[in-house]
């Protein structure tokens, strides 16, 4: 099949950046998103031009690499569904397609569609962790579970940290991302100890980081490849409310 | 960190103020359908409202829920808008696309502020008729309001108004609760159901008013 698409090019974070278009000729239905794009750039650089930065790594969903917002939703149309899992097939010869970097402040654009995702990690480093002492692992059979509380962690641990719920949410807020941990760790025995102290911290440097506000419209749950679900951010809600009453700093 | 500065602080604020503000409307849109009944039982309600002492410490109170909601929604509003500088050229479709009536959330809620001011400058603080039912005069509400409803521009904008008021609670009520930490597989949807039929009934009660005013009066 034969695509036009309109690519979003950038030179640095100073740039101000613009749409430039491409034809790309005799794409298979059977290549991921990805492999087009390769075959973009394969093309660009035969005619002695820079490459689209984009960026991937494991191509099979689960790393969290690739972006790209295409036709205004990110990793695709599809649900459920990471860039790199979006196939050709979903697109119909001679269909125009626009390809954006995922757009929020708190992720600046690097270079054409590759943005910062740092502001995830510091995120991370502010409480998305359990402190545990070096050593043998105990006995799992210790540390009894309940099975709807760690089905529930489990499905948050889903979370790939990818950023489409940031780029699909009008506010651009993290909020989907910074549950999924909260829950993650939260439900689980192991994360019963840093909890309180967990959510004050994320939510702190969410708020620092320049991520907009929750206004429950869902779209980052629909955007999500992991699907992961609406009540993580209720748990986040309920957590940071009580961890601010019960706070003596 | 400081629980009134953070987004979620300000906006559990938010839900609070706007679920106590949606038991109002509820009551007032309750005693407004007296309307139906009578001159007489709506001035007299309208007249048991204004003359309980505990009035001023009720006006004090949902002053401070409708402030408080406007003031920090639009805080977080503005915070909102600058958390993505560069907008989307193409807007998201299908499955991955938000609605616009949780797109427009902070237009509804403008054009419902205005519509506040106007009101009480209408009602409240509109021409002041008096009736006297054998125990003194009191104000003739009913009459004030058979005038108004009898402009057909203001009937128009009073039914504009009071369906985005509709609107902006069929999502605002149930946001509430999950902004409060409460979700539950098994009540959520619950939950998300009676917000849409508390919106259409508070809608419906309220624009019965107008209506048969204009068209049976």
């Amino acid at each position: 099949m034969n695509l036009n698409l309109k690519i979003w090019r950038q030179k640095n974070s100073q740039d101000k950046g613009q749409f430039m278009e491409f034809h790309a000729k005799d794409i298979s239905e059977d290549m991921s998103f990805l492999e087009m794009m390769d075959v973009v750039n394969e093309q660009l650089i035969k005619d002695g031009k820079e490459p689209v930065e984009f960026d991937h790594d494991c191509r099979e969903g689960i790393c969290g690499a690739c972006s790209m917002v295409i036709n205004g939703n990110p990793h695709g149309p599809d649900k459920a569904t990471t860039t790199c899992q979006l196939h050709m097939r979903r697109f119909k010869d001679g269909d125009s397609i626009v390809i954006e970097p995922f757009r929020a402040k708190a992720f600046p654009v690097i270079r054409d569609l590759v943005v910062d995702r740092s502001a995830f990690d510091r995120i991370i480093e502010a409480g998305g962790f359990i402190s545990a002492s070096t050593g043998n692992a105990q006995d799992a059979n210790c540390l009894p579970i309940a099975k709807d509380h760690a089905d529930r962690a489990f499905s948050a641990a889903t979370c790939i940290g990818c950023g489409a719920c940031v780029a699909a949410c009008k506010n651009a807020s993290a909020s989907l991302f910074v549950s999924a941990k909260i829950a993650h760790l939260g439900l689980l025995p192991q994360g019963q100890a840093e909890r309180e102290r967990r959510a004050l911290r994320m939510v702190a440097a969410m708020d620092e980081s320049g991520f907009g506000g929750c206004t429950n419209t869902g779209a980052c749950s629909a955007a999500c490849p992991k699907e992961i679900g609406q009540e993580n951010i209720a748990m986040m809600n309920r957590d940071f409310m009580r961890s601010s009453a019960k706070n003596r700093d | 960190m400081n629980f009134w500065k953070s987004t979620i602080g300000q906006k559990q604020l938010v839900g609070l103020a706007g679920l106590a503000l949606a038991g109002f409307v509820l009551t007032h849109m309750l005693g407004n359908l007296l309307i139906l009944v009578g001159p007489r039982a709506y001035n007299e309600y309208s007249h048991a409202l204004v003359s309980n002492p505990l009035i001023y410490a009720a006006e004090v109170g949902l002053l401070v829920f409708f402030l408080g909601h406007v003031i920090v929604a639009m805080t977080l509003q503005k915070r909102n808008w600058k958390s993505r500088e560069v907008k989307y050229a193409v807007s998201a479709s299908g499955d991955k696309a938000t609605s616009p009536a949780k797109k427009s959330l902070w237009a509804q809620g403008m054009i419902i502020l205005i519509f506040v001011v106007l009101h009480l400058i209408t009602m409240k603080y509109g021409e002041y008729y008096t009736v006297n039912y054998g125990q003194g005069e009191i104000r003739d509400l009913h009459r004030l309001v058979v005038d108004v409803f009898h402009q057909p521009g203001y009937v128009i904008w009073y039914v504009i108004c009071l369906v985005l008021l509709g609107i902006h609670l069929s999502h605002g009520v149930a946001s509430s609760f999950q902004t409060l930490g409460f979700n539950h597989p098994k009540y959520t949807p619950k939950i998300k159901l009676g917000s849409c039929l508390f919106a259409a009934v508070v809608t419906a009660g309220f624009v019965v008013q107008p209506i048969y005013v204009y068209f049976l009066m």
